[in-house]
């Protein structure tokens, strides 16, 4: 292979000897270099630069349309103002980049050199090379003596596995430790159950058969991390007829005359599970389309999700409102490490 | 409350004490649950529409749900549906039911609105129920859009998608999309929860915040895109099928191009 001079444009060498004609493809070399229009005519020529220029004249029209509907149009009340500005940013940016790209390519099609031009293949890993990489690996044990002093050899070990270790604590200091948060809620024993998004409490009897209601717990609006408590405390509140309910052993009170609630946090990866179908009494989860059986405590009964929703113990209080009886019995939402 | 005590020990003591015991948790239940009704009937039904409902009902929709109404294996009992749901169903076309099969579908409406109010009032003789809303209430114009809008999201966007474009649910089952529906059958939609769409009451979500959500609805519908084309706002579906077929399709255009001699 090293000294063939294959595919050298008008040299083809054929290689194949009578005896070796089935085994070998006689090389058919390059085709013969065929000049473009650019490179016979002149006028041609001027034309491909004219036309490279104008592809790059259009991007700058494209930076110029961007700029214009960014700065020139104010958006006000209506959305056609929206439309339009979004309509010139949009084709802005994509005049810009476009105009560069196929300026470029039409550049190197019509104007740049095209002969055309081969390199061999060098030998795959020569011999030779490999016994001077073996003997400079034999070298550098024989000097450094490290199979001869195992005191130092054992020195290095332990030092190098211990240097890695304060890089943990620095790693650690990033930010506060998850601690109880993700096995808490804001959910616990009296907390109201209120309307997302208003935070007007419910009464029982304003849950009727066959109705759903998105709930938030009492106060999530004047917390301070609202987001974060809300994105575990979201429950989903439904009414069934008592009948379809079959609570298992101890937890024959955690619903209110066929009032349930359910985390609305999918186990599976988080999604809110927000799908109720009224007449089935299943709740679907639009990711992955996990689905929890409302007359089976939210058991899955298709998809990923691995764990049932968890459910919150509700009751009434004094004056008809539902509230919590506590938090969670288990953590809310995805596995993660340490859930147990 | 000397006069009192010196009566406690009355024969007929205990019988006013639970009188008034009865009377005063009937009234704390009735104010109570006055949320839970229906909003004032605004359509007046004539004792000549329930006839001609009835009459209508028996030849229509009895053969599944029985005479009177009272339901059969093959459909459930109407009575205390209310006027809203009939006028939903029928108005609508989902009902009477072209096939059976998971869930009804929208189809070209089957009967006049004269028949549909017969019928309606029909319904609504047989038990309370909610009932057809009122012209004030359906006024999108008079609603807040914004408010509307995250009451859109929390509640009803999980199923009917951000854009109202309607969604997939299990089996077969799906949420329809809301674009082209009107004020009344959307209002009437989330007051009786048709098929296994939940029921948002009153005590839910108010009329007014009934009304913020048509409202918002409205808008959207009007307003538009807010750039480019909306693929049925169907979100990846649409959006990643026309950017694998068209967008692929230019890349392998380009491609040919970029290896193409010049002439």
């Amino acid at each position: 292979m090293a000294d063939s001079s294959h595919g050298a444009p008008g040299t083809s060498v054929t290689v194949a000897t009578p005896d070796r004609e089935l085994d070998e493809f006689e090389n058919p070399g390059l085709p013969p270099h065929r000049p473009r229009l650019a490179d016979r005519d002149r006028r041609a020529e001027k034309r491909a630069e004219r036309q490279v220029a104008l592809l790059f004249f259009i991007s700058v029209l494209g930076t110029l349309l961007f700029f214009v509907g960014y700065f020139a149009i104010p958006l006000n009340e209506t959305v056609e103002r929206l439309r339009l500005q979004n309509l010139m940013l949009g084709l802005g940016t994509a005049f810009a980049m476009l105009g560069i790209g196929v300026g470029i390519v039409h550049w190197a099609k019509t104007l740049m050199p095209d002969h055309e031009v081969t390199e061999s293949r060098h030998e795959i890993r020569p011999e030779r090379d490999r016994q001077d990489a073996e003997k400079i690996v034999n070298d550098i044990l024989d000097e450094s003596g490290i199979k001869r002093r195992p005191l130092i050899r054992n020195t290095l070990l332990g030092a190098a596995i211990l240097a890695p270790l304060p890089a943990i604590a620095i790693f650690r200091d990033l930010g506060p430790l998850p601690g109880n948060t993700l096995k808490q809620t804001m959910w616990d024993t009296g907390v109201r159950l209120t309307r997302d998004p208003s935070g007007t409490p419910i009464r029982a009897s304003d849950v009727t058969v066959g109705s759903a209601f998105h709930v938030i717990p009492e106060g999530l609006n004047e917390v301070e991390n609202k987001l974060e408590e809300k994105a575990k405390a979201v429950v989903l509140l439904m009414r069934l007829d008592p009948e379809e309910l079959n609570p298992s052993p101890g937890r024959e009170n955690w619903g209110y005359d066929g009032i349930v609630a359910y985390s609305k946090i999918c186990t599976h990866v988080g999604c809110p599970v927000a799908l109720y179908e009224q007449q089935t009494h299943h709740l679907l989860c639009p990711c992955h389309q996990s689905t929890f059986d409302l007359e089976q405590e939210c058991k899955v009964i298709f998809g990923p999700a691995a764990r049932p929703l968890p459910q919150l113990p509700i009751e009434v209080d004094d004056e008809g409102y539902l509230v919590a009886s506590s938090d969670f019995q288990e953590p809310v939402g995805p596995s993660f490490w340490e859930r147990g | 409350m000397k006069a009192l005590s010196q009566r406690r020990r009355h024969p007929l003591a205990a019988f006013a004490l639970l009188l008034m015991a009865l009377l005063v948790t009937g009234g704390i239940y009735a104010a109570a649950s006055t949320a839970n009704e229906a909003q004032a009937q605004t359509t007046t039904f004539t004792a000549d529409d329930v006839e001609e409902g009835s009459k209508l009902f028996s030849a229509n929709c009895a053969s599944c749900h029985g005479m009177g109404a009272t339901g059969s294996d093959a459909a459930p009992s109407l009575v205390g549906v209310g006027a809203a749901s009939v006028d939903f169903q029928v108005g609508t076309g989902r009902m009477p039911m072209q096939m059976d099969g998971p869930q009804a579908q929208a189809k070209p409406v089957q009967f006049t609105d004269e028949q549909i109010r017969q019928m309606a009032a029909y319904v609504a003789s047989l038990g309370a129920g909610p009932a057809i809303p009122s012209e004030e209430i359906l006024d999108a114009s008079a609603g807040d859009a914004s408010k509307g809008g995250e009451l859109f999201r929390v509640n009803c966007a999980m199923c009917h998608n951000a854009a109202a474009a309607g969604g997939a649910l299990t089996g077969g089952k799906f949420a329809p999309s809301i674009d082209g529906t009107s004020e009344q059958h959307i209002y009437e939609a989330m007051v009786t929860g048709p098929q296994n769409m939940p029921v948002f009451s009153d005590a839910n979500i108010a009329p007014e915040d009934k009304q913020d959500i048509i409202a918002f609805l409205k808008t959207i519908e009007e307003q538009g895109s807010p750039g480019g084309a909306e693929l049925g706002s169907l979100g990846p579906v649409s959006e990643g099928l026309f950017i694998w077929v068209a967008g692929l399709g230019v890349v392998i255009a380009f491609t040919v191009w970029l290896t193409s001699r010049s002439s």
